[in-house]
């Protein structure tokens, strides 16, 4: 049996279709309408509201809560002020990814981690010597994501807290109507948006204050088919799909350095130990084998193919999570240099977009590949173009 | 004489005539549009005309907005936003309703409540209508070709054309042929029984035109309908965010990147001429611009008769325009609502209200709705096609609040006694209290009402007769008889004279393959 999240009484009778899915041991909406388009369009039209509970949440506190931390991330844990949010991986020893997600410090000593894949293990083994406790509180909270140009102005209503000032990737603890709450300024949209933490007693009425605020704002709940089409455009990447765990890789070929799939920058070069640093520093001065790039596919080449069929190109309104060859351009001539791991039609950008790993040199921005696609049931070649990450960049996500 | 700083003018900031100077500009001319108005957009604008509620004050959807012109002129760059209109209701006199959602699933099963048979029949007049549109979308992207002329440039096109057609197969081609020549209403009573079901759909061939479902020629303008649902994967079709002024604002931005000016408030009074060929332009202000290529985007009567004095064109292009026909047929009016119309037939908020509602519940609605235009008189029970974007984008109205588009066929331009003021409030109540029948709140809700007669619409867009398209979308004007024989390729017969508005190939909607086509004729011509 699949666990419920903490909102299930409030999301349950809105999935019109009963489209469930699972998602890490939970039962969640891939969609609330049959149909995801409108869901997808709040995200960048108004304010989407969607539950992202079974996010694995760790509070970990006390004197070496810091130490801890610092060691397993890649990122500085001396620079992370307090009510600030990181975005970071984590490595092994030989600066493979065992994961990525967001480091919180709540106050001096007290910290908040959230990760896609259970960490309890990982943690304690680093924690091995130091005074720190580690909680595992998962279950203990529940989590909703507003992300929308209108975010703001419907927290605007219903909470104290000022989200003027709530700069991008701070976090400020408050209430909503009352219920208290911990607010972030995160998320996985690439958009304006918030995450809220609750306790579950209060998810309930959490819920039904932001819809019922949020009604005059557009809101609409939304599920995890529009969440991927987002977060491609804002080239976020996806434990299990997009890359695998350097814990759970069966073989060598199938890890993934952090400079590998675009999370470079959030390697520290001057900070002190943390597992990886040796190999990661060796990468760096080499330069990695693989990068993780965009794809924008050609859309006359595209159309081209469906046309030799007679057919109008056929776009899908979910985003796709298969693996998909990519070769170097040339015909059917031309090598594999790489493999798209997802990928999506972009309503907002009118382009078929896909996050890919190519070899070196291929990654680099404006090199000509072509991607697999299957067309009336034939492996067909698209013309695509590398590009830099994200595709969608806009101005209100940070201002 | 120095040389003159434009290469380009573009008479008119329409979204056609925007496009034309965006690609243009793409290609180096040096490019100046110059529109009347104090903003962008001639019939697709955004307004704020009652404070706090943005209207989309003539055309409210995007239909047609070619998928090339997207990609070339990078609008989502821009800020191109479109938003999905999901469904439609029709609410029916026996306080029943028919709709259409998202879902096909849904629909059919709510279309098997009415009539299971039509249920079935939907999905092979979809398929019949599918191959029908693929038939004649290539004819968007084509610079039409003159069957009359053997010209060398003709004869490609026609070869074109003509291969195009063989490869349809004889049953397609017959098909076509009926689709051409027929009314819709007879063209969908061989498919369906369900009157409603009819009804609804043959509204989409009388937009725009003084046709009547029941009027041969109304069936090809379905057509258009089912060409949106190609490009519908494409998803070209639906709601700009920030209403339609989104699209010609976004046009703008594009136009500008590419390196045109814009001047707006800049009325141009004729296009000036030396010989044959043109010069440039003179304003109402009395400003005198100096350039080789001028681009109308205005209609082809204000084209051919009012930027130049038609004595310096042949008869039989004059005698055309004449003929021309533009017949004005529509209205517009617009609410301002202090909250949301409850529907008789689905009452309370619901998802009905982010789509299309359809005032048409039977052939014979419209049908008398024509008639009374025939007689020179506006429906006294309009047809009536509804949105209420502020469902769609909240931005279009302070929260809580909406606005509602409403069009209105028949208002017919030659109205008997011709249009005052009072006739536009009589019109204006009409259609509320149209509306009111099925939405009988409707009246305590309205904070202001904004109402279009085709006088208005011509007074203020300058859209003669206050046609929505530039002129009727009637096969006897359309293709190479766009706007008049012989002159249906963007040029005239000034030297650097061209048009680029709806009233040349392919006609209006926000489409924009004429300003593109033009562009490129203009591009491909030898200077």
């Amino acid at each position: 049996m699949l666990k419920t999240s903490p909102f299930h009484s409030r999301t349950a009778p809105l999935v019109r279709a009963q489209t469930w899915r699972r998602w890490a041991g939970y039962q969640m909406a891939s969609a609330y309408d049959p149909h995801p388009d409108r869901e997808y369009a709040s995200i960048r039209n108004a304010a989407a509201l969607l539950d992202v509970s079974p996010l694995y949440k760790y509070r970990l506190t006390g004197r070496d809560a810091s130490r801890l931390l610092d060691r397993m991330i890649t990122r500085d844990m001396t620079k992370l002020a307090v009510k600030q949010v990181y975005y970071t991986p984590w490595c092994d020893a030989a600066g493979k990814v065992i994961d990525d997600g967001t480091v919180s410090r709540l106050s001096e000593t007290d910290y908040r981690l959230t990760s896609a894949d259970s960490s309890l293990r990982w943690l304690h083994m680093n924690a091995a010597g130091m005074e720190v406790g580690i909680e595992d509180v998962s279950e203990r909270l529940g989590a909703l994501s507003l992300q929308g140009p209108l975010a703001r102005a419907i927290l605007e209503q219903i909470s104290p807290a000022d989200f003027g000032t709530l700069k991008y990737f701070r976090l400020v603890e408050t209430t909503i109507r009352g219920l208290p709450v911990t607010i972030s300024r995160t998320g996985y949209t690439g958009d304006l948006g918030y995450e809220i933490w609750v306790e579950p007693p209060e998810a309930g009425a959490l819920w039904d204050a932001l819809i019922e605020a949020g009604r005059p704002y557009g809101i609409t709940p939304a599920g995890v088919w529009a969440l991927d089409i987002a977060r491609i455009e804002a080239g976020l990447i996806m434990l299990d799909v997009d890359y695998f765990s350097s814990h759970h890789a069966l073989i060598e070929a199938r890890k993934s350095s952090p400079y590998e799939i675009n999370l470079g920058w959030a390697v520290s070069a001057a900070k002190g130990p943390f597992n990886g640093r040796r190999a990661l520093a060796a990468e760096r001065a080499r330069g990695p084998a693989w990068g993780f790039v965009g794809l924008e596919v050609d859309w006359s080449s595209f159309e081209r193919l469906f046309a030799a069929h007679h057919l109008p190109p056929q776009l899908s309104s979910i985003a796709w999570r298969s693996s998909a060859p990519v070769y170097q351009s040339g015909g059917q001539a031309g090598a594999q240099v790489g493999y798209a791991t997802s990928g999506c039609w972009s309503p907002l950008l009118k382009k078929s977009l896909a996050l890919a790993h190519l070899s070196a040199p291929h990654f680099a921005p404006g090199t000509a590949v072509e991607l697999e696609i299957t067309v009336e049931h034939r492996r067909e070649r698209a013309r695509a173009t590398v590009c830099k990450l994200p595709f969608f960049d806009p101005e209100r996500k940070k201002a | 004489m120095s040389a003159p700083r434009y290469d380009a003018i573009v008479v008119g900031g329409g979204h056609n005539g925007l496009i034309a100077a965006a690609y243009l500009a793409r290609a180096g001319r040096r490019t100046l549009v110059l529109e009347r108005r104090p903003m962008v957009g001639g019939a697709t604008v955004t307004e704020e005309i009652f404070p706090g509620f943005k209207f989309s004050v003539f055309s409210y959807v995007v239909s047609l907005l070619r998928p090339e012109i997207i990609r070339d002129l990078d609008l989502p760059r821009h800020g191109l936003q479109i938003l999905p209109l999901e469904s439609t209701i029709t609410p029916l006199d026996n306080g029943d309703y028919l709709g259409s959602w998202a879902d096909p699933d849904e629909t059919r099963r709510e279309l098997c409540r009415h009539s299971p048979r039509d249920a079935d029949a939907t999905v092979l007049f979809g398929r019949l209508m599918h191959h029908m549109a693929m038939a004649v979308k290539p004819i968007l992207g084509m610079v039409p070709p003159d069957p009359a002329s053997l010209a060398p440039s003709n004869l490609a096109g026609l070869l074109e054309l003509g291969g195009h057609f063989r490869s349809l197969g004889a049953e397609r081609f017959h098909a076509l042929h009926k689709l051409m020549t027929m009314a819709s209403a007879d063209y969908l009573d061989e498919w369906f029984e369900f009157g409603p079901l009819k009804a609804t759909k043959s509204a989409s061939g009388i937009i725009g035109t003084f046709l009547g479902p029941r009027s041969p020629g109304s069936a090809y303008v379905l057509l258009h309908h089912y060409m949106g649902e190609i490009d519908g994967a494409f998803r070209a079709w639906g709601f700009q965010k920030g209403g339609t002024g989104g699209i010609s604002e976004t046009i703008a931005r594009a136009a500008r990147s590419f390196g045109a000016e814009i001047r707006t408030s800049a009325a141009v009074e004729r296009v000036t001429l030396r010989g044959n060929q043109v010069t440039g332009v003179a304003l109402a202000s009395g400003e005198e611009i100096a350039a080789d290529l001028v681009v109308s985007a205005l209609d082809p009567r204000l084209t051919f008769t009012r930027l130049v004095d038609p004595k310096a064109l042949p008869d039989d292009l004059v005698e055309g325009v004449r003929r021309y026909k533009f017949r004005g047929s529509s209205g517009k009016v617009n609410l301002a609502l202090s909250g949301l119309p409850d529907f008789t037939c689905l009452p309370g908020p619901g998802p009905h209200l982010r789509g299309a509602i359809s005032i048409s519940p039977s052939i014979e609605y419209l049908e008398r709705a024509y008639d009374d235009a025939k007689y020179g008189e506006f429906s006294r029970q309009p047809y009536m096609d509804i949105v209420i974007p502020s469902m769609i984008d909240p931005g279009m109205a302070p929260p809580g609040r909406h606005v509602m588009s409403i069009f209105v066929q028949y208002a017919p331009y030659h109205l008997n006694g011709g249009w005052t003021d009072a006739k536009r409030e009589a019109f204006g109540d009409t259609v509320v209290k149209t509306l009111a029948r099925y939405a009988p709140n409707i009246e305590s809700l309205i904070l202001h009402r904004q109402v279009l007669t085709p006088a208005d619409i011509e007074r203020i867009t300058g859209l003669s007769e206050g046609n929505i398209f530039q002129g009727e979308l009637a096969l006897q004007q359309l293709f190479f008889l766009r706007p008049v024989p012989k002159w249906a390729r963007y040029r005239t017969p000034i030297r650097g004279y061209w048009q680029c508005g709806a009233g040349t190939h392919p006609g209006g909607g926000i489409m924009g393959a004429s300003g593109r086509l033009a562009a490129r004729e203009i591009l491909g011509a030898r200077r």
